[in-house]
C-alpha cells in the first residue's frame, strides 16, 4: 500500500507584490510504501522542503493530488488526522519545543489530541525510550546538546503514534556527533518498528543509508531509485550542482584517470575495499 | 555570561510544602496576603506572622536564603518605616519644628516594617518552592472562572509557558550577538547613558528579527503537532489535592479564626 502519494503535485507560494508566481513544484508524482525509509535529496530551492510540509496538509497543492495515508490532503475535516499520522519534524530543534520541561514537551502532542493522561504518561515513557532519551525526562531543554534536543523533537512527535515520520533537515544544524544520534534514532525506528521515513537532506552520506534516494531539481523528479544506482550517476547528479558521496567521488576521479574501479561505490569501507583489491591485484 | 540562569527562583526539594498541590499553595498565599493585610493589631500581625513563619519553616530551605529574599527590598521597608515615624498621634518623644515623632509613629513604623516582612517572606515561601510550570498551570486552573468572561485562559497560560521557555534561548541569542557585535568593533561599554542606549540598537534589532522567525518555526511545529487551542486538550499532568493540602487548608482556616478574633477583642494592642 501506498503510504505518502503524490499525483501530477504543482505548488506555487503567493507571490508578493509586482511578483510573478513562481512554480516550485511543478509535476511531481511519487510514491512512498509502508515501513519505506526515503531520503529526499536537493539542492537549495529544488522543492524539497515544500514536500515536506504537502506531506502533512501543512501546505495545499494548488494543482494535482496528494493522499497522506490515504486521505486527501485537501479535505479540510482530515487535517488534524492526516498531521497525527504523518509526523513532521523541522529543521532547528530549538525552535520546535514548547515546554521548559522535556516530558512535558513531549507530552504536548498527545495532550492536543485529548488522549487520557495516564495514557499520555505511557506514551511519552516509551518515546523517550525510543529515543535514547529517558535519563533526560526531567532536564530543561536549554541544557541539552542540539542532537539531544532533535532527539526530544522526535519524541514529541512519537508521542502522536505516527505511521509516518518526514524529517525537513533534521540534522543541518548539528555537529557530526549530534547528526549520528539522531539518524541513528531515526534509523532505529524504521526497521524495528516499521514506521515508514522521509527523511530530507542535502548530506549525502546519510542519503546512502536510506533504502531509497529521490533527488529533486527545481520542483521535479531528478532521479528515483536505491542509493547504488542513484549514485552512479556522477555525471548527470553534477550537471545539477549536486553532490555525491565523498567515497564515490573519489572512485569516480580515479576512474576517470583510468583506475579499473567498479561502478556505484558508496562508502568509505566499499571504496577502500575496491581500492585494496585494485592494488594488490 | 548567562551560562546559569534560575528561572524565577525556585529551588528543588522535597519538602512538604514543595509537594503541595500549587492549586492550594498559590490560594492559600493569597489568603495569607489578605490575612497580614487584614490584621490590625500587634496581636493579629503577630498570629499572622506565625503563619508565615510555619510556612518558611517546612519549606526546607534556608533562613539565608529567605534573608537574601529581604536584602532587595530593605530600603523600601526602611523607607517605609521611617516616613510613617512622622505620623500617628500620641506622646510626643521628639520634635524639631514640624517635625514630631510620636509613640504612635514609632508603633506604626514598626507595624508596617513587620507587615512588609512578612508578606515578602510568604511570597518567597512561594516562588522557592513551586517551579514556573507548575505556577503557569495552577493559574490556568485558578483562572478557568474568567473563560465565562470570554477571558482565552488557556491562550494566556500557553503564552506564559511559552515566554518562559524561550527566555533561556534568547538570553543565549543575545549573548551570541553582542559577541558578534563587538568583534565588529561595537563599543557597549563606555559612554554616557544615552550613547549606551544607542550602542544597544545593532543588538536589538537582530534579536527581534530572530525572536519573529523563531515565532513563526515555533507556530508551524505546533501547528504539525495538532495544536488547536485549548479546546479537547487534556494534560499529562493532573493535579490532585492531597491530604496534605486540606491539612494546610484547615490550618490557613485556623489562623484566619485567629486573627479575626485578636482584631475584634484586642484593638487596644496598637
Amino acid at each position: 500500500m501506498d503510504h505518502l502519494q503524490t499525483i501530477d503535485l504543482h505548488f506555487s507560494y503567493a507571490p508578493g507584490e509586482g511578483e510573478a508566481p513562481r512554480e516550485v513544484l511543478c509535476g511531481v508524482t511519487l510514491q512512498v510504501k509502508k515501513g519505506e525509509f526515503v531520503a529526499l535529496l536537493g539542492h537549495n530551492g529544488s522543492g524539497k522542503s515544500t514536500m515536506a510540509k504537502q506531506f502533512n496538509a501543512m501546505l495545499l497543492p494548488s494543482g494535482g493530488k496528494v493522499y497522506a495515508a490515504g486521505m486527501d490532503t485537501a479535505d479540510e475535516s482530515l487535517k488534524y488526522e492526516i498531521r497525527r499520522r504523518v509526523g513532521l519534524v523541522l529543521q532547528n530543534p530549538d525552535n520546535q519545543l514548547v515546554a521548559s520541561v522535556v516530558e512535558e514537551d513531549v507530552a504536548f502532542g498527545p495532550e492536543n489530541l485529548g488522549v487520557p493522561p495516564e495514557e499520555i504518561r505511557r506514551r511519552v515513557d516509551a518515546a523517550l525510550r525510543a529515543v535514547g532519551m529517558q535519563d533526560h525526562a526531567l532536564d530543561a531543554p536549554y541544557k541539552l546538546s542540539g542532537g539531544q534536543k532533535q532527539r526530544v523533537a522526535i519524541a514529541g512527535i512519537l508521542a502522536m503514534e505516527p505511521e509516518c515520520i518526514v524529517l525537513d533537515e533534521p540534522t543541518a544544524m548539528l555537529d557530526p556527533r549530534g547528526r549520528e544520534e539522531v539518524l541513528d534514532a531515526v534509523l532505529r525506528l524504521n526497521r524495528e518498528r516499521g514506521i515508514t521515513v522521509v527523511l530530507i537532506t542535502h548530506y549525502m552520506d546519510e542519503a546512502v543509508r536510506a533504502g531509497r534516494v529521490v533527488v529533486m531539481d527545481n520542483g521535479r523528479v531528478l532521479l528515483d531509485g536505491p542509493p547504488r544506482e542513484v549514485f552512479s550517476q556522477v555525471e548527470l547528479l553534477k550537471k545539477h550542482a549536486l553532490d555525491v558521496p565523498q567515497a564515490t567521488e573519489l572512485a569516480y576521479r580515479l576512474k576517470a584517470m583510468g583506475c579499473a574501479l567498479p561502478d556505484g561505490i558508496l562508502d568509505e569501507d566499499e571504496c577502500a575495499a575496491a581500492l585494496e583489491l585494485l592494488l594488490g591485484g | 555570561m548567562f551560562s546559569n540562569i534560575t528561572l524565577g527562583q525556585y529551588i528543588p526539594g522535597r519538602s512538604p510544602l514543595h509537594r503541595m498541590d500549587p492549586r492550594f499553595k498559590l490560594g492559600l498565599t493569597v489568603a495569607g496576603i489578605v490575612l497580614v493585610f487584614v490584621a490590625n493589631n500587634f496581636a493579629s500581625l503577630a498570629v499572622s506572622a506565625a503563619l508565615v513563619l510555619t510556612a518558611a519553616g517546612i519549606s526546607g530551605i534556608s533562613l539565608r536564603q529567605y534573608l537574601k529574599s529581604l536584602k532587595g527590598i530593605l530600603v523600601l521597608i526602611l523607607f517605609t518605616a521611617a516616613l510613617n515615624l512622622f505620623y500617628g498621634s500620641g506622646e510626643p518623644l521628639w520634635q524639631w519644628g514640624f517635625l514630631r515623632i510620636t509613640t504612635g509613629g514609632v508603633s506604626n513604623a514598626v507595624f508596617i516594617a513587620a507587615r512588609i516582612v512578612c508578606l515578602i517572606l510568604l511570597s518567597a515561601a512561594l516562588t522557592y518552592t513551586t517551579s514556573p510550570t507548575q505556577l503557569t498551570d495552577a493559574l490556568e486552573r485558578a483562572m478557568k472562572p474568567l473563560g465565562v468572561f470570554h477571558i482565552r485562559v488557556h491562550e494566556i497560560a500557553m503564552i506564559m509557558t511559552i515566554a518562559l521557555r524561550f527566555v533561556p534561548t534568547l538570553l543565549e541569542e543575545t549573548d551570541k550577538i553582542m559577541s558578534a557585535q563587538k568583534a565588529r568593533g561595537a563599543d557597549l561599554e563606555s559612554g554616557g547613558v544615552f550613547q549606551r542606549i544607542r550602542a544597544l540598537i545593532p543588538i536589538l534589532i537582530p534579536l527581534f528579527v530572530s525572536a519573529f522567525r523563531r515565532a513563526y518555526d515555533l507556530a508551524t511545529a505546533m501547528e504539525c503537532r495538532c495544536y488547536r487551542g485549548g479546546e479537547g486538550r487534556t494534560k499529562m499532568k493532573v493535579l490532585r489535592a492531597a491530604r496534605g493540602d486540606y491539612l494546610a487548608l484547615l490550618a490557613a482556616a485556623g489562623f484566619a479564626a485567629a486573627v479575626a478574633l485578636c482584631n475584634i477583642f484586642l484593638p487596644f494592642l496598637r
